[in-house]
């Protein structure tokens, strides 16, 4: 079995897909000859072909409407928006039409789509290629919102979502990309898309996150083990639809919660999460949930980006006052 | 300096508005009158269709609606141009053409009366539905166009904006994306000379709109959207040129919004009423209904039989539409996914319960 890495696992469920799913195609700026900016589709349009892996125009509303298009007609097309930044022109065709055939047309027409989105901070990227705004998609009805925070996580959960028979925004943590090296079986496993994964059991704590602050989050949790503290880690990877079960089950065996997101505060997912415990888990609760986030700014050009982005001191420093409330 | 590059746009027109046939060249459906008579027939039935819509409107028995008034020559053209196996990816108010293609008037008026199951209407089922932020539906036709071309089917989409959606980067993306991948595609401006309140003039200061095609090197010309003749000759030869790998066009048809945009617009307030009563002049039903008078085609006597029919068959429809069986408060939770989510779920049982609270 291969190790890969995390972008290298998105490449290899790509090319499962292909092989296996004639109507599987890949759209996008720069997804062919050269393998994508981050090579997200590396080598896939010299073994696929060019009507298989497409170079289109520079023009993301496009590639989204596209997309759509095809997918109503029975392919399953898989656009890459360079990057998430870039998404903006596609929100229409996403929102306006992606989320909706199936209900507009009572069923007579879907939307098997997937979009691709490398997000977040934390590479030194300019302008326009650090921010988290997953919040803003999983507001909306219609759509799957899936963030993989591992290699095998990134295989399985991007194989569900090409296979799924909706329209699913795969967001890609870009920091971690590269981080970790996991072994893969290319065996065409999909992973459920409405599932939270605990990667690490306890009993004092839940600590949940998704995507690339899984990183921070999980060093936190080590750095507690030592001092005592026994911490429960909550990978969400689905955010929309959210698991919610999972979550609720593990506050209910450890009363505290601290919810740690990238991106800025305000209507975040995070605050989704925190209402429901609130909602549904607050006699649960021995301490108040708290939220590790981003500020409410804008993300800083890249000199600043470390102090906007939760770190594992400010994760630390939340978890510390989260665990004096007795 | 060299010229490097160089157009023109043709103008289209067979049947003036006297009803006379035009210039040097005759196609053959100019002397089909079996054909052109069954045309006539759906211009007419939809016209009565739609003052009946907007009779509902009025009534308060349906909601706001798009008139297609004045539209009928170029809406039915394109239907009768298509093949079932095209795709129709329309704006808001094509009916003719959908009628053509068997979408039936009672889903129409279901749409328009605020229930989704007018759009899983008849017809073909790789037909769009309905599209109401404008310009969008071009391309997704494109997308269906290239599915068709990577498939290596014969087919081809059709798309329709107005002289306002050609305004649209969403319009000049889809010219851009038939130009580049050389699909198989129609991009129609039925040029009505009104986006709501604003003329064409405002929309673009170019001759005009078919040369946004040029940019993309589609073959691009004008038609008079008044006559069915042009439109239908015109959209055929580009379906015929666009199945044979020849790539996509565009066809600019003029014709002219004699209703206000919708049943909530008041076009009075912008429009002086001499336009509309010259442009009545114009309109395609009368030069038609001229033309087959002008050849022995059609006399009083079927012209009442037809409004007779139409006037049964439209009341039909409407009663159809009025007697749908009712919505389930769960249809709206229903066609969201393949699969409800676990927390959707909740919501719809919360929703039945409080519908059937309020029942009982």
């Amino acid at each position: 079995m291969a190790k890969v890495t995390m972008v290298e696992a998105v490449t290899m469920a790509l090319a499962y897909e292909l092989k296996n799913d004639k109507d599987v195609v890949i759209l996008g700026e720069d997804v062919g000859i050269n393998g994508g900016v981050f090579r997200a589709t590396n080598g896939l349009a010299q073994k696929f072909g060019e009507e298989r892996v497409i170079d289109t125009p520079l023009a993301e509303a496009m590639i989204a409407g596209l997309t759509v298009g095809m997918a109503t007609q029975g392919m399953k097309p898989i656009a890459e928006a360079q990057f998430m930044g870039f998404i903006y022109p596609m929100v229409e065709q996403i929102i306006c039409h992606a989320a909706r055939f199936r209900n507009r047309t009572r069923g007579r027409m879907t939307c098997p789509l997937v979009i691709r989105a490398p997000y977040g901070g934390g590479i030194h990227a300019p302008e326009h290629h650090s921010e988290s705004t997953e919040a803003m998609f999983a507001h909306m009805p219609g759509i799957r919102v899936v963030i993989p925070s591992s290699p095998s996580r990134a295989y399985g959960l991007l194989l569900a979502a090409i296979r799924n028979p909706d329209p699913v925004l795969f967001l890609e943590p870009k920091r971690v990309y590269h981080l970790n090296k996991e072994e893969v079986e290319d065996d065409g496993e999909e992973f459920p898309l409405d599932m939270c994964y605990v990667l690490r059991e306890g009993t004092d704590l839940t600590l949940v996150s998704w995507g690339a602050m899984m990183k921070e989050t999980m060093e936190a949790a080590e750095q507690l083990e030592t001092q005592g503290v026994s911490v429960e880690v909550i990978d969400v990877a689905t955010i929309s639809p959210l698991d919610m079960d999972t979550i609720h089950e593990s506050v209910a065996k450890t009363g505290r919660c601290v919810i740690i997101q990238e991106a800025a505060r305000h209507c975040g997912v995070a605050s989704e999460i925190a209402a429901n415990l609130a909602d549904q888990g607050l006699y649960n609760l021995h301490a108040p949930v708290k939220r590790v986030t981003g500020y409410d700014t804008i993300m800083p050009l890249f000199k600043m980006e470390k102090k906007y982005m939760p770190s594992t001191a400010r994760i630390l420093d939340t978890v510390n006052k989260v665990l004096e409330v007795s | 300096m060299t010229t490097v590059a160089s157009f023109d746009i043709d103008y289209l027109q067979y049947l003036s508005p006297n009803g006379d046939l035009v210039g040097d060249k005759k196609p053959s459906i100019a002397s089909n009158f079996e054909h052109l008579k069954s045309i006539y027939e759906l211009m007419v039935m939809t016209r009565t269709f739609d003052a009946k819509a907007v009779a509902l409107q009025r009534t308060g028995k349906m909601g706001t609606y798009a008139s297609c008034l004045g539209h009928e020559a170029v809406h039915i053209g394109i239907g009768a141009a298509m093949e079932e196996s095209d795709v129709f990816a329309p704006m808001y108010r094509e009916y003719g053409t959908q009628f053509y293609r068997g979408v039936k008037m009672s889903e129409v008026l279901m749409y328009w009366g605020g229930d989704e199951r007018g759009s899983n209407f008849s017809g073909p089922k790789h037909d769009f539905p309905w599209c109401v932020p404008i310009a969008t539906q071009c391309m997704h036709a494109a997308g269906a166009a290239l599915s068709f071309k990577l498939r290596k089917e014969k087919r081809a989409a059709v798309s329709v904006v107005g002289d306002g959606g050609s305004s649209k980067g969403d319009f000049l993306e889809a010219i851009n994306a038939a130009s580049a991948f050389q699909l198989p595609m129609v991009l129609m401006i039925v040029n009505n000379q009104w986006a709501i309140s604003v003329p064409r003039k405002k929309q673009s200061a170019g001759r005009t709109l078919a040369q946004k095609g040029i940019a993309g090197g589609l073959p691009s010309v004008q038609v008079d959207g008044n006559d069915y003749i042009a439109v239908y000759t015109a959209v055929k030869s580009a379906l015929k040129r666009a199945k044979e790998g020849k790539g996509a066009s565009v066809i600019e048809a003029i014709t002219y919004r004699l209703s206000d945009h919708t049943t909530a617009d008041d076009a009075s307030r912008y429009r002086p009423n001499e336009e509309v009563d010259n442009a009545r002049e114009f309109e395609p039903i009368k030069r038609m209904r001229t033309y087959l008078i002008k050849q022995n085609q059609w006399n009083e006597n079927l012209e009442n039989q037809l409004l007779n029919t139409c006037k049964k068959e439209v009341d039909k429809a409407v009663e159809q539409y009025l007697n749908a069986e009712p919505l389930n408060v769960t249809d709206m939770f229903d066609y969201m996914y393949a699969d409800l989510p676990h927390d959707l779920e909740a919501q719809r049982r919360y929703a039945l319960e409080m519908e059937e609270k309020s029942n009982g």
